[in-house]
């Protein structure tokens, strides 16, 4: 979660204990739902039946300060107990080490909203899965530095993962590398033929490491060009979902998207409820002038809230935090409502949702 | 014109993965020439490069299973590729395990070396990982400019101590100074010495030996009538000897300098089936 976002978002269900993360420019979010039986105790909210379970969020480096050193965590602590002191605004992780030494850390956390991505893995038209070691030793052959692969389902049933080559750069210039895969390497494959995305590496190679050490077979779900991948793992107490933006095709033609019939958010502004694919291409054209088209508004995004009543002003200012620019060309935010197909021409006004603040 | 290589066994992969490993180190571009017999790697002394210029030559049977080569012409069967050999270090890096290699020259939408690495898997069908290397043509009127250096009429020449040894010297001393001065004389003695306003550090190497030359026709001459004793010395930029030390991944059978007072230092490599020479020139 830590190569994902700075911050952790802890949400105590009923269903389990949920860790997520969203990367800054909202182009990368997972979540970790740890079942009640992963833990040897499990206590979700106060007795008070009508009082709301806290979500908080804390600070990654924070948060990982306390389980340092893994070798000696393991030799060392016994127990650790999670606690959350809402009114003392802290969350307390205490480490019941060998020797009976006792390492309380208490860490200042922040009332927040519901952090979800709209995402649905029902509605994706392939998905494949297989194990966490095929996938880790596909990617082993493209350097540390590559930012964007492209994954496809190519002639002869073969799976393809290839380098992700900037159309500005010069393609005589660049090294490609392409890596095909037997249909059979997979556990399931499902895929469209012909079908490809492509989506950032970086946090990829995050959730491999782990899965590769869980050992849990990994499944992508993927649909069309520039709706998100998700990438999904699973066993009987834990549950992984790492949904990351995808690039957009700019000659595929706009496709009305299927409504994902999670719960709709009245947008703060007009343009917001636009298709959000329509104005990643805005965003695109607009890229290949000099400089920004006028100042792009601060960027929001939707966050699914089942109880808006709960949003206070706080959570507000969250949203519009302006997003650091993202990955070159990754301006799709997959956090959004219905989403509705637009007029011809985006206005250049449009607002952002992740601004790049560089031009390209 | 037309290239074709294939490699089968992993040792001549891995002895080929590391010559090309070293000239990646050498060399940020480079032309590779291919003959029927022999691959070269050369880099031509342009200011760019700080002058020095390197020669590499391999024999092509030493290393490939399968060799073919048709030149732009009959009476020129030859290829002369502009390339980045760190894109092919790269694309042989993860073929440790693999089942066989190929090398092809294609031209899809440019001239590429296609390197196609045949991996095992534990499906029916192996795993192929296919790097496009973009690379350049050199028109044959620019071939001139690609000729073998001429051993330079040198003042002394010794073999160089343990690379390894004189390679932890270097480093070190590369962080005091720019330049370094190289000086030997016949007698199998060598200096490594550098000098700056507050320190001068100086490393002795004795009893190297030195390579006896055929002389052609008295050309060497010069080096004949040389006093055993009298230092032939060369100062020059020490980051270009630490490169060349540093990309060295195996001993070579024969290490070697010539050294050119004042002027230039000939280092010569040799290993089994692979020579490497590489000029530094002297600084001003």
């Amino acid at each position: 979660l830590s190569r994902i976002g700075d911050e952790l978002y802890l949400e105590p269900t009923e269903s389990g204990l949920s860790l997520r993360a969203v990367n800054s420019s909202r182009s990368a979010f997972a979540s970790f739902l740890f079942a009640p039986l992963f833990f040897q105790l499990y206590e979700p909210g106060s007795h008070q039946p009508d009082r709301e379970l806290v979500r908080c969020k804390v600070l990654m480096k924070s948060f990982l300060g306390v389980f340092r050193s893994l070798p000696s965590l393991e030799k060392m602590v016994g127990k650790c107990l999670i606690l959350l002191k809402p009114r003392a605004n802290r969350l307390v992780v205490q480490l019941h080490c060998k020797y009976g030494v006792t390492k309380t850390h208490n860490l200042a956390f922040q009332e927040c909203e519901l952090l979800q991505a709209v995402f649905d893995t029902q509605h994706c038209a392939s998905s494949l899965r297989a194990p966490a070691r095929v996938l880790v030793e596909a990617v082993v052959h493209f350097p540390q530095t590559l930012a964007e692969v492209t994954l496809g389902a190519g002639p002869g049933g073969k799976i393809s993962l290839r380098n992700y080559v900037e159309d500005e750069a010069a393609p005589s210039k660049t090294m490609v590398t392409e890596l095909r895969l037997a249909e059979d390497e997979f556990q399931t494959v499902a895929v469209t033929p012909g079908s490809h995305i492509t989506f950032c590496l970086k946090e990829f190679r995050g959730l491999l490491t782990f899965a590769e050490a869980s050992n849990l077979p990994l499944t992508i779900h993927y649909d069309a060009p520039g709706r998100p991948v998700i990438f999904t793992l699973e066993d009987t107490v834990l549950e992984v979902h790492l949904v990351l933006a995808t690039l957009s095709d700019p000659e595929s033609d706009l496709q009305p998207p299927t409504a994902n019939g999670v719960s709709h958010l009245p947008a703060p502004s007009d343009d917001f409820a636009d298709d959000l694919e329509s104005y990643m291409i805005a965003m695109e054209t607009s890229a290949y002038e000099d400089g920004p088209s006028g100042v792009p508004p601060s960027p929001t995004f939707p966050l699914c809230t089942p109880h808006p009543a709960e949003s206070d002003p706080e959570e507000k200012e969250e949203g519009a935090v302006p997003g650091t620019p993202p990955h070159k060309k990754f301006r799709s935010l997959f956090f959004g409502s219905v989403l509705t197909p637009r007029g011809p021409s985006p206005a250049p006004t449009q607002e952002v949702l992740a601004e790049d603040s560089d031009g390209e | 014109m037309r290239f074709r290589a294939k490699i089968v066994d992993l040792a001549c992969l891995n002895h080929f993965s590391r010559v090309i490993n070293t000239i990646a180190k050498l060399a940020k571009t480079c032309t590779l020439r291919l003959t029927v017999s022999k691959l070269y790697f050369i880099l031509s002394d342009k200011v760019a490069n700080g002058g020095v210029s390197m020669w590499c030559e391999l024999c092509q049977g030493n290393f490939f299973d399968e060799f073919q080569m048709e030149g732009v012409a009959a009476e020129h069967n030859e290829i002369y590729l502009e390339l980045v050999p760190e894109n092919l270090s790269r694309a042989l890096k993860t073929a440790q395990s693999a089942k066989a290699v190929k090398i092809k020259l294609t031209n899809k939408h440019c001239p590429c070396l296609r390197v196609a690495v045949e991996l095992p898997s534990l499906s029916s069908s192996s795993r192929i990982v296919t790097h496009d290397i973009p690379v350049g043509i050199i028109p044959r009127r620019l071939w001139n400019d690609f000729r073998e250096p001429s051993v330079p009429d040198f003042d002394v020449s010794i073999y160089l101590p343990v690379l390894k040894t004189m390679k932890s010297i270097v480093e070190r001393m590369k962080n005091l100074s720019n330049s370094i001065v190289i000086e030997a004389n016949l007698s199998g003695e060598m200096n490594l010495k550098i000098e700056t306003d507050l320190v001068s550090v100086t490393t002795h190497f004795k009893d190297l030996g030195n390579p006896a030359w055929a002389s052609e026709d008295g050309c060497q001459s010069s080096a004949q009538d040389r006093d055993l004793e009298s230092m032939a010395e060369a100062r020059i930029d020490i980051k270009k000897l630490q490169q060349l030390l540093a990309g060295q991944q195996v001993n070579p059978t024969k290490a070697m300098c010539n050294i050119v007072s004042k002027r230039i230092v000939h280092f010569i490599l040799l290993h089994e089936d692979v020579s490497l020479q590489y000029f530094i020139p002297a600084l001003a």
